[in-house]
């Protein structure tokens, strides 16, 4: 078999687009076609509805799909992190029942990590799983789990033995969400929102097949299922937009799309919304206010040096140079820029920024970015964390001597979780 | 845009660094910035001409090697980093850019070769006893006198001017006022007429004089009251070569800092360890780097004629200003006592740091220079 190359690559998949697309199919009837073909996610494995192409070719086979206008397989969500994750440590009984349906976007996900009491000490999960008879019975609490109210299923991060070290004594689940034991209930936000939920299991049950690492392995599941996280970020965070054509397969799309996007319509707001600075500074006359200038200008300066930050790290990348420092800043510098946005809407908009919703200026959208933008320095790991993450892996600093991690895990002290 | 360095760019930096090394470990900057003249004019020909210095950006027509800012830039950025003492900054970024946007044609043949060869040292004196960076504040005259000029008035914070072999010259027709009425001359540093004092500088590794000129002779360079723009554009280049040495001051400040808390017992762990002394040190890393990338991009944009050029130039020494200060002093504050003594060579990189965040304008002056460029 030769090599493939971009345009054998290109050539095949448009040939097949132009044999097999069409805009009056129903979305889920397309998509089991794209599984079929294994266009629809080319660099899985060929036995699991892939192509077995280097991940390098999907910018090709995305063109070809824009081109012509083609709807691609679901990729919004927590569901490629659960797909990711049953590649990598999934057994075949797990690829059988739930890659085709991820992929069709059939089945919605969930992820169930987080608790009350472990947010940035992820691995400090106290969520119990214990073994009755061959079943594992799950109780406890999860929370920030983004769609629980509409997930089929649900990624679990449990504890099963507590006589070990807290990373020891994890295991990884796939939970049937739609059970009597499982509650959800939304999780109302400082800026109004409720986009994630907080999840009550009370005994809760997980078949034995459902179990996707070993008992004790749960951690490094987990650590795959983040990885992807983290990569998938900004994707995540840019706003997904559905075809503006017209045709069944689109009108389902944008449903989907919709849906999907629901929880996240205030993270524009979150990120400050640097935007709308000068058209705001603009027609308030602010613009001619020499400290606001000032603040403004260090807005624009954090702004535009980060993203320059960001293309010289894609520049290296593609370029195939060793990563430096330039890529793990992001996280941390968005928080920077939030936060300044935040006070130059606010000095701005001065009095104005008292007030919200349709009394509030640009109909409370300024109001929203003011209670939203405190989110950017918490979510997806706080500023102290990345300050961490950045001094021990990019610095190679040491880390603070450990109190727990060679414990056993009944023995540490951890949060009491009012129940 | 571009936003990497080539191959061979990055072999360049190398090179560079290895040689500043070996020739400006600090014990030679200690030496040198006790020097009247500020460095040694034969170590210096010596490397300038090993390694083609001050003729990267001049154009081969004019004896150069016809490179952009953006190795400019790796070179200046490599002298901030080693505190170079060398005329190399007044010459390359200010003498000779001002030479390439005024001069003619036969003049740039006349004046550059000796300078891409090593041979004449220069600067570019445009400011005044004010200190201020734009046309208005000039006020030192120039009187037709044959086919020569005089000049008279006094420039100040010039850049090396005490020693330089060739000193460029903003100055404006008697009775013109502002951006009229502007040229630019050379004149002999040894000249009669001229009296270049040297300053007292609190950074000693960059020399300042104030020239008088008493009816000193000058010729012409380029057109007579012509000299707004090229002087708004040899400024921006200054302000883009000045970013570019200021992140490799910082980033050398920050490695240097990092080294020492990473040595550092107290209270029988190394002080690296310390949350307090980790979050610094990111914060101090996100500071460096997104200066580097404003000052790598705003050279870019002056090899690519961008036309944000005004506003690209002054956010970044803007940028540069705040960062380099910035880490200047935390570099200080996590060497504790020691950092404070003169024995420490902090303090070395913390005045650079001071000189580089006021020379040409300070923060608050390039952000308001930005803002004008982006709001009319």
């Amino acid at each position: 078999m030769t090599e493939p190359t971009e345009e054998s690559v290109r050539s095949e998949v448009r040939a097949w687009l132009e044999a097999n697309w069409s805009p009056d199919l129903g979305l889920v009837e397309w998509r089991n076609k794209l599984v079929d073909s294994g266009w629809g996610a080319p660099h899985w494995p060929k036995q699991w509805y892939g192509r077995d192409l280097p991940v390098k070719f999907n910018t090709i086979v995305d063109d070809e799909f824009a081109r012509i206008g083609a709807v691609g397989v679901a990729k919004a969500g927590i569901r490629t992190l659960a797909a990711a994750t049953i590649l990598a440590h999934g057994t075949d009984f797990h690829k059988e029942k739930f890659l085709r349906r991820i992929l069709t976007g059939e089945d919605t996900w969930c992820q169930l990590f987080s608790e009350p009491g472990s947010g940035s000490d992820m691995a400090g999960a106290v969520t119990r799983a214990d073994r009755q008879g061959n079943k594992w019975v799950i109780n406890g609490q999860k929370v920030w789990t983004t769609s629980a109210h509409k997930a089929h299923w649900g990624l679990l991060l449990a504890r099963a033995n507590w006589d070990v070290p807290k990373h020891k004594g994890l295991a990884y689940f796939i939970l049937d969400m739609k059970q009597p034991g499982v509650q959800v209930h939304p999780l109302k936000q400082m800026n109004y929102h409720a986009s994630f939920n907080q999840v009550f299991f009370t005994d809760a049950i997980v078949e034995p097949e459902f179990l996707v690492s070993d008992v004790g392995d749960g951690w490094t599941v987990a650590t795959t299922t983040l990885m992807h996280e983290r990569r998938g970020a900004d994707a995540l965070r840019s706003w997904a937009v559905g075809s503006d054509r017209k045709g069944r397969i689109y009108d389902e799309e944008r449903a989907e799309i919709a849906t999907t996007m629901e929880p996240y319509k205030w993270y524009p707001q979150r990120a400050g919304r640097v935007d709308l600075v000068m058209e705001r500074a603009k027609e308030t006359g602010k613009i001619n206010d020499p400290v606001i200038r000032q603040e403004i200008a260090r807005l624009l300066i954090l702004s535009k040096s980060a993203e320059w930050t960001a293309r010289r790290a894609r520049a290296a990348q593609e370029q195939g140079k060793p990563q430096g420092p330039e890529g793990s800043l992001g996280k941390l510098v968005s928080s920077h820029i939030a936060r300044q946005a935040a006070r130059v809407h606010t000095y701005i908009s001065g009095s104005d920024a008292l007030l919200t919703g349709e009394d509030g200026a640009m109909n409370g959208v300024i109001a929203e970015i003011l209670v939203s933008v405190p989110a950017t320095s918490i979510a997806g790991g706080t500023d102290e964390i990345q300050r961490n993450i950045i001094s021990e892996r990019v610095l190679k600093m040491p880390k603070e001597p450990s109190v727990d991690t060679n414990k056993p895990f009944k023995d540490v002290p951890r949060n009491v979780v009012a129940g | 845009m571009r936003f990497s360095f080539t191959p061979e760019q990055d072999e360049f930096r190398a090179t560079l660094r290895r040689a500043l090394e070996a020739r400006s470990p600090t014990k030679e900057v200690r030496r040198l910035m006790a020097t009247e003249a500020g460095f040694d004019p034969d170590a210096w020909k010596k490397l300038n001409q090993e390694l083609g210095l001050t003729g990267l950006h001049i154009p081969e027509a004019y004896g150069g090697q016809g490179f952009g800012f953006g190795e400019l830039g790796i070179v200046l950025e490599e002298m901030g980093r080693a505190l170079l003492c060398a005329p190399f900054f007044s010459t390359a970024a200010l003498a000779t850019t001002a030479i390439l946007n005024a001069g003619t044609e036969e003049q740039k043949k006349a004046l550059l070769p000796s300078i891409a060869a090593g041979e004449t040292t220069a600067t570019f004196a445009f400011s005044e006893s004010d200190g201020g960076n734009d046309a208005s504040s000039v006020s030192t005259t120039a009187t037709p006198s044959g086919s020569t000029y005089r000049l008279d008035g006094t420039k100040s914070f010039v850049i090396d001017g005490h020693t330089a072999d060739l000193i460029v010259v903003l100055a404006r027709r008697p009775g013109s006022k502002g951006e009229e009425g502007l040229s630019f001359f050379t004149v002999a540093g040894n000249a009669p007429g001229v009296d270049r004092r040297q300053l007292k500088t609190m950074d000693e590794t960059r020399k300042l004089a104030r020239i008088a000129f008493k009816s000193a002779e000058a010729r012409l360079l380029g057109e007579a009251n012509a000299g707004a723009a090229p002087f708004a554009r040899t400024i921006q280049q200054a302000l883009v070569c000045l970013a570019n040495e200021m992140v490799g001051g910082a980033d050398r400040l920050r490695e240097d800092a990092l080294e020492y808390v990473k040595m550092r017992m107290q209270f029988g762990r190394s002080i690296a360890s310390f949350q307090t002394t980790k979050n610094k040190a990111a914060d101090m890393l996100v500071d460096v780097e997104l200066a580097k990338s404003a000052a790598y991009y705003a050279a870019a944009a002056l090899d690519e004629g961008d036309e944000d050029l005004p506003a690209v130039a002054s956010l970044a020494k803007a940028c540069a200003s705040e960062a380099y200060l910035q880490t200047a002093i935390h570099a200080v504050q996590m060497h504790g006592g020691i950092g404070f003594t003169w024995d420490n060579d902090t303090h070395l990189w913390f005045k650079r740091a001071k000189s580089s965040e006021i020379l040409f304008g300070d923060a608050n002056e390039h952000r308001e220079k930005m803002m004008q460029h982006w709001t009319h």
